[in-house]
């Protein structure tokens, strides 16, 4: 369960308006069925009233859609971001991808958010979901009420939360979390312990079930490049589907390449793949390998940081070191 | 009507898959696709695959032909072949509606002759949906989920499978089975059929319909406001297109491997920011236009042009795969002044 | 499978002549490799020509159906494609399909009719093969006025064709402009709209209009002032194309497709389509 409520959210919002210290609010729109929930503009109280959503399923990351809304004219948006979308705030702004005075950021705490698979992989036919704290109670349409620990539902992301602290904020509702020293890289290490050629097997299970729908990149937040390589038909490389099963995989591995350093691993590439392809895992790679390499280092902790790969330091790890973890993987 | 013991499935998957290549949905750790069946593959009991089987007869990505150059020269080289012989099991009935959408526009003159020769070579065992969840909503459309259409129709009950050919490429499927089925008449269909109903009377969709929409309309919805509101979230992907049953845009592209030009064509979105860009310019400059295509397309433009079908069959995978959960029904409900 | 058409394969055309029109437009001669005309075509029709390993593109056939020996293209050099096509050089093969869309009602519709055409810059190409089209079945259509403009004398394609053929015509009148005054140039200068409202035609016309959609939006409009119904002007539209027959869903437009159903409109119809061409 959150712990603050959707009327803490809509007064916080509806007073901000009305005080004129914004005119509009980026926030969550309710949907059909309870779990799918659409990111959404709002302009004023009454349409926040009827249509404005917090709750277990407001897992859209909205802080890439500060670049298209701070180029509006007008006063400040207010986005309302969960403490792991802090990360991609800041280092969108690190970026210089937007404004940051056009924005007025609510923090919010968020107790991990459901997975829609996990419930459907739970149960046939949804009526109802309801969160009870530590478990949740899924109403079914052919089976009665199944009710499951909470935890059971919570995506790897959630499950291994790497921070309940707000990196940027103007204003936060309810209490301030803490990073936490999760379990995300053990999945890592799993596959880092297969021989090559069964972690090629594996990558090669995973990453044909793409169909080239460019989700993981379109929701991404490190990837705002204007044109992408992918989409440019100069670049010789563009492409809608994989011509054969090198190129499918190249794909997701050059994107990785690409946001790696500054991908803060929010998990928005694994919610939203339609094949569930769990794509944050090729990312935390990254991420851990630096950490081995040059020390830790969290993309978006701070705006201004300057990540490894851009950063040179004498006690930088040599290329002979890569060298010879490729070797010693052989 | 035939029928066979739900524990003798095995031996009639045996006895189609000893004739031509049977596939049907079975479960994997990322959920339920389309496999060929071989010894020891179970059918799946989910509802629905995770993606649509028109990759059967409309692949993601196609080769069409090969080219040589020499010098000036080219050569074109016609890398066609008949396809084989295949049964397709457990499709669903929005599904094999979607085979007659694909069907109005890749068999239309002048017929595309890749996805005939699959078409002509596939044989289609549907079957109704016992359990039918939140996101159908196939009767908007006017499917029948408790009645399928197909060239064998199949209705699963706790201890029998029934089959019902309903085409001649059915009955002669069906013919050749005889021996491991028997005859039987319609009575436990009849009892199923009419649960099916009354299970899909009580879905959240059930009251959603089509009304609003369909020929004639694209004045009244092309210019409405509402477009701007369900399309600001939209991130401008493919997901809709591409877990589409019926969504049939391609693109064609040529692969130089340097000894050889590969023609090949791959599905295509109209989501996509360069789909229509012409070096001349660009008639779909914002994603508010790309997203009232693709809605305008399914509800107005393809039953303007095919005598009033819909090109959405209510299979709900967008609702459930759509990265920022927008889809048709919202759409529909907006535009409709059902919201 | 062989045996059956398939409509994506092309055939291999042969490019005979090149001929340089004004310094980013070309026309290109193409036959098959056996010398003759790769298929029949009405005027107003496209094909797709291609270069393997490059692409393929919807052109407009600008030599006229009554040209029984060959086809010819007039392309710009816009795009990946028609570099390709401008670098190549005469005995070169590329791939043709077609004929595809509809073509101008020249039969029917503008048979017995005055014809005005109105062409800008490449806009002619398509037009060219209309108004050789009358010109060959001169005695079935009434007077033809041609209104052609083009940024400059060096931008006005199949000059000498229009000099020495099109205005040695009896009942033809050329009518050419510039868009800035030129040396050696001592015709009309001005834009073609203009220029159409200055010579002030009689409304019993038909008209076609081809060019950029700035000069065909004011085009239109003049002649709309001049008194000219929509269902008197015809146009030709171009949208992205890659299948060329109606399928791949690239030049829908409402329930339309460019490729089969147009590209030649009538702007009453275009009226009934939504606005996004």
């Amino acid at each position: 369960m959150q712990a603050i409520t959707r009327e803490v959210l809509t007064a916080k919002a509806a007073a901000l308006l009305s005080d004129g210290t914004v005119d509009r609010v980026l926030g969550w729109k309710k949907g059909e069925f309870g779990y799918d929930v659409t990111p959404g503009v709002f302009i004023d109280a009454q349409q926040i009233e009827k249509d404005f959503e917090w709750g277990d399923f407001c897992a859209p990351n909205l802080s890439k859609y500060l670049l298209a809304e701070t180029k509006k004219t007008g006063a400040k948006v207010l986005v309302f971001l969960k403490p792991c979308d802090t990360y991609s705030f800041n280092q969108l702004l690190t970026e210089h991808r937007f404004d940051r005075e056009k924005v007025y950021v609510v923090g919010i705490p968020c107790e991990g958010m459901l997975s829609e698979n996990l419930i459907k992989a739970k149960a046939e036919g949804i009526a109802s979901v309801t969160d009870n704290g530590d478990t949740v109670t899924i109403a079914t349409l052919y089976d009665g009420d199944i009710t499951v620990p909470r935890n059971e539902l919570l995506p790897d992301r959630c499950i291994n939360c790497k921070s309940k602290k707000h990196v940027a904020y103007d204003e936060l509702l309810g209490d301030e979390g803490e990073v936490i020293d999760s379990a995300r890289f053990d999945e890592v290490e799993r596959i880092e312990k297969m021989t090559p050629d069964e972690r090629f097997e594996f990558w090669q299970g995973e990453l044909s079930r793409c169909i080239r729908c460019n989700a993981c990149r379109d929701v991404c937040p490190a990837c705002t490049c204007e044109k992408c390589v992918f989409d440019n038909p100069k670049s010789g490389i563009e492409s809608k589907a994989p011509s054969d099963s090198f190129e499918e995989k190249m794909f997701h591995i050059i994107r990785a390449f690409h946001v790696a350093g500054r991908c803060t691993d929010c998990g928005e590439c694994s919610r939203v793949c339609p094949q569930n392809i769990p794509l944050h895992l090729l990312n935390r790679k990254f991420i851990k390998d630096f950490d081995d390499l040059y020390g830790e280092y969290q993309a978006g902790e701070e705006v201004g940081s300057r990540a490894p790969l851009v950063n040179f330091d004498f006690d930088d790890a040599e290329p002979a070191e890569a060298m010879e973890r490729g070797e010693g993987d052989a | 009507m035939r029928k066979i013991a739900i524990t003798k499935l095995n031996d009639l998957f045996a006895a189609i898959a000893a004739q031509q290549s049977l596939y049907l949905p079975v479960d994997t750790a990322a959920g339920a696709k389309f496999e060929q069946w071989s010894d020891g593959v179970q059918l799946s009991d989910a509802l629905n695959t995770v993606r649509s089987p028109k990759d059967f007869f409309f692949p993601q990505s196609e080769d069409l032909m090969k080219f040589k150059t020499e010098g000036k020269k080219i050569e074109i080289i016609d890398i066609r072949d008949e396809h084989e012989d295949f049964v397709i099991f457990g499709v669903r009935a929005c599904d094999v509606r979607a085979f007659a959408v694909l069907d109005n526009v890749f068999l239309s003159d002048p017929v595309d002759t890749y996805y005939k020769n699959r078409r002509d070579h596939g044989v289609i065992m549907s079957m109704a949906c016992n359990k039918p969840v939140e996101t159908c909503f196939c009767g908007t459309f006017d499917i029948d989920a408790a009645d399928p259409e197909g060239d064998i129709v199949c209705h699963k009950t706790d201890d029998a499978l029934y089959l019902d050919a309903k085409t001649d490429k059915g009955a002669a499927l069906l013919e050749s089975l005889s021996a491991i089925t028997e005859d039987c008449d319609n009575s436990a269909v009849e009892a199923q059929k009419s649960l099916i109903k009354e299970r899909l009377s009580k879905l959240p969709l059930a009251t959603l319909t089509k009304d609003a929409f369909g020929e004639d309309k694209t004045q009244k919805y092309f210019d409405a406001p509402e477009w701007k509101e369900l399309s600001e979230a939209c991130l401008g992907c493919g997901t809709c297109t591409f877990v589409c049953p019926t969504c049939q845009c391609y693109d064609i592209r040529d692969l130089d491997n340097g000894r050889e030009v590969l023609r090949y064509r791959c599905w295509d979105s109209c989501m996509y920011s360069e789909f229509t860009k012409m070096s001349a310019g660009q008639p779909r400059l914002t994603q508010v236009e790309r997203f009232r295509q693709r809605f305008m397309h399914k509800l107005v433009y393809y039953p303007e042009r095919y005598g009033g079908l819909f090109s959405c069959v209510g299979c709900g995978r967008c609702l459930a795969k759509c990265p920022i959960r927008m889809n048709i029904v919202k759409v529909m409900k907006k535009l409709g002044g059902n919201d | 499978m062989e045996n059956v058409k398939e409509p994506l394969i092309p055939s291999i055309g042969e490019v005979v002549d090149i001929r340089i029109d004004t310094p980013d437009i070309k026309t290109f001669r193409v036959v098959t490799p056996d010398g003759v005309k790769p298929f029949v075509h009405m005027p107003g029709q496209c094909a797709m020509l291609s270069v393997p390993g490059v692409g393929e593109g919807m052109f407009s056939i600008t030599s006229s159906p009554t040209n029984e020996e060959f086809m010819e293209f007039s392309i710009k050099k816009c795009g990946c494609v028609t570099e390709w096509l401008h670098s190549m050089e005469v005995g070169q093969q590329i791939t043709i399909r077609g004929p595809y869309g509809n073509a101008f009602p020249v039969d029917t519709e503008f048979a017995g009719k005055d014809m005005l055409f109105i062409a800008g810059g490449i806009g002619l190409a398509p037009l060219r093969s209309v108004i050789n089209y009358c010109r060959h079945y001169r005695d079935r259509y009434g007077k033809i006025d041609i209104v052609y403009g083009a940024r400059s004398k060096d931008d006005l394609v199949d000059y000498s064709e229009i000099i020495t053929e099109w205005m040695t015509d009896e009942g033809v009148d050329v009518h050419l402009t510039i868009d800035n005054p030129q040396e050696g140039w001592d015709g009309h200068v001005g834009f073609v709209p203009n220029y159409v409202k200055e010579l002030g035609f009689d409304t019993n016309k038909t008209a076609i209009l081809c060019g950029p959609p700035i000069m065909i939006k004011f085009t239109l409009d003049g002649l709309m002032a001049l008194g000219f119904e929509k269902t008197q002007v015809y146009t030709t539209l171009e949208m992205r194309m890659k299948c060329g027959i109606g399928k791949c869903g690239r030049c829908n437009v409402g329930s339309k497709y460019i490729c089969k159903d147009g590209p030649v409109f009538r702007f009453d119809e275009l009226d009934e389509l939504p606005d996004e061409y």
